[in-house]
């Protein structure tokens, strides 16, 4: 069994994002970076279905992007993946999601995956296409939003996650590719001695030019901060004087408060 | 300029987002015509492709698609419209990748008649436009406001040849809820900003001394922090209380959408520009950890 994950590298969310010079994309200095949060279950889940079947799959994970991105490879291959593709773009955030998924695509096809692991969507553009563009382009079965995941006899048996807390089922015969959904499995921490172990995995680079056929299907115009509606009070300072203030407030705009 | 809708039902219920879709399509200023594999029509006035949800299967994109692209071939839409849904953003990229043309995701608001998008948990915004002629586009839940269900609709069936090698089991129910957070007056919510699960503590005191109920972000409930019976947001549970308290939540797309029509909105956090504070009424700049115990006592002394 062949296995492909697919992975992003993105800024921590946590971070002060200022917009770029050209005003089209955010400033990447001054950014610390980590593998995409829905694509650590996906690296996990593509490892977990590998040790079920006995060491048997071989897992090849991939990453579009700068430099940069060979951590985020590294770490999925200290977490259990097999091989690493970096395929080489410095230029990767102006590619929307018909481009990178163009470029998966380009790079599977013919490869013979039989399940193929992405997150599904990137905490920094989120736009939940590249997955499902990507089995569309391969003619892989597909399902998305994954919370569970079972495998037997070739068929992989997903829960899904819905709105409101509901569930639905869905059995996905191979080859397939699934989307794996926030709280899908606990991801693993790299241990040292795996760390070790995976400076010796095959690590292979590829230009992006040499996989990239599409155009891009949207175009960014401007990216903005969101413009502040102002209308929040805001209260800081004295810990017991904003205390006294808020609670105030709340006994003058709600009724809850007395 | 014409747009194709695609509704949802669930278990032969309209959803409310449909009428979403349609208060969308009125801002776009685009003529409405909508598809949906279910039982019957939205009530909308207009034309309605329904295909019978026993042929078509309560959860099948592969057939779906079909459907999509049949009412796509009769009325030529210059939009594919879908909610940004479990639904819409599993089907929406095969029907962009059948037409090959771009899609444009959770779309918030248009602006000068480009599509605007928020990313980086809303701590950015950008404005984007397809290239094509044609394009497939997902609504954000809850950025326009539903029209009201009323209507008729002029109905057509669709038949389309199709095939799938997926199998729809069924559905789940949601856990057994130990909190109904849908009939709380007050709701003090924890974020990842508590820091740790000891944390977590704290803040339902703070939500026991206000006499509201312990809600929580989804990172708090995917790290087991918290029972997911007390997420609210998209996935979670979506509440509408007289009074929210935010406490180190940084506002994502997905909880704001789950408390935004609360009366009276709180958010305590350390960073005064964390996108809650677009939605709150009052926006407390504090480490919450040490403000709780303040408030406590007061709230306590009162």
């Amino acid at each position: 069994m062949k296995v492909l994950v697919c992975i992003k590298q993105v800024p921590d969310m946590e971070s002060r994002f200022k917009v770029n010079g050209s005003g089209d994309w955010y400033d990447e200095a001054d950014l610390a970076y980590r593998m995409n949060e829905y694509d650590e279950y996906a690296v996990e889940q593509a490892v977990q279905l590998k040790e079920q079947l006995g060491d048997a799959p071989d897992v090849t994970v991939l990453s579009i992007g700068p430099d940069r991105v060979g951590d985020a490879l590294k770490k999925a291959l200290a977490m259990g993946c097999d091989r690493a593709v970096h395929v080489q773009d410095p230029d990767s955030c102006r590619k929307d999601p018909w481009q990178i998924a163009d470029i998966i695509a380009s790079f599977a096809k013919g490869k013979d995956f039989d399940v193929i692991f992405t997150g599904m969507q990137s905490q920094d553009r989120g736009s939940a296409q590249v997955g499902v563009t990507v089995a569309e382009r391969l003619g892989h079965n597909c399902t998305t939003t994954l919370v569970g995941f079972g495998f037997a006899d070739g068929v992989i048996t997903a829960k899904r996650e819905l709105e409101g807390g509901l569930k639905s089922v869905v059995k996905v015969p191979l080859p397939a590719l699934v989307t794996c959904q926030l709280g899908l499995n606990v991801p693993r921490y790299p241990t040292l001695p795996n760390i070790m172990k995976a400076k010796k995995k095959e690590f292979v680079t590829v230009p992006a030019a040499e996989l990239l056929t599409e155009q891009p299907a949207v175009a960014t115009e401007k990216l903005y901060p969101p413009v502040k509606s102002g209308s929040a009070v805001v209260l800081e300072g004295d810990l017991a004087q904003v205390a006294d203030r808020l609670l105030g407030i709340l006994k003058e705009k709600t009724t809850v408060v007395k | 300029m014409k747009a194709l809708l695609v509704c949802e039902q669930r278990e032969g219920k309209i959803l409310d987002t449909s009428y979403e879709l349609v208060a969308f399509a009125d801002r776009l200023g685009a003529e409405k015509v909508m598809v949906l594999v279910g039982k019957e029509a939205p009530k909308v006035d207009g034309k309605v492709y329904l295909a019978d949800v026993d042929k078509f299967g309560e959860y099948n994109p592969d057939l779906h698609k079909q459907v999509v692209l049949e009412a796509i071939q009769k009325e030529n839409p210059d939009y594919v419209v879908f909610v940004h849904s479990s639904y819409g953003w599993d089907l929406a990229p095969r029907v962009a990748a059948a037409l090959k043309v771009g899609q444009v995701s959770e779309v918030v608001n248009i602006v000068d008649g480009k599509f605007e998008l928020a990313l980086c948990n809303a701590k950015l915004r950008r404005t984007v436009s397809p290239k094509g002629a044609r394009a497939v586009l997902t609504v954000q839940a809850g950025a326009f406001n539903a029209v009201e269900a009323s209507g008729s609709a002029q109905v057509e069936a669709i038949e389309v040849a199709g095939s799938s090698q997926l199998q729809f089991v069924g559905y789940e129910p949601a856990e057994k809820k130990d909190v109904d957070l849908g009939r709380a007056e007050i709701i003090v919510s924890a974020g990842r900003g508590v820091g740790k699960k000891e944390n977590v503590a704290i803040i339902a005191e703070l939500a026991k001394a206000f006499g509201g109920e312990l809600g929580a972000s989804r990172p708090v409930v995917d790290a087991g922090w918290v029972a997911h019976s007390h997420q609210v947001g998209t996935t979670g549970q979506t509440v509408s209380p007289k009074l929210y308290v935010a406490c180190g939540i940084s506002g994502a797309i997905q909880h704001l959408a789950g408390m935004k029509k609360s009366d009276f909105i709180v958010a305590i956090n350390k960073d005064k520009d964390a996108p809650i504070s677009e939605a709150a009424d009052v926006m407390v700049v504090a480490d919450v950890l040490q403000l709780a115990p303040v408030l406590m006592e007061k709230l306590r002394a009162a």
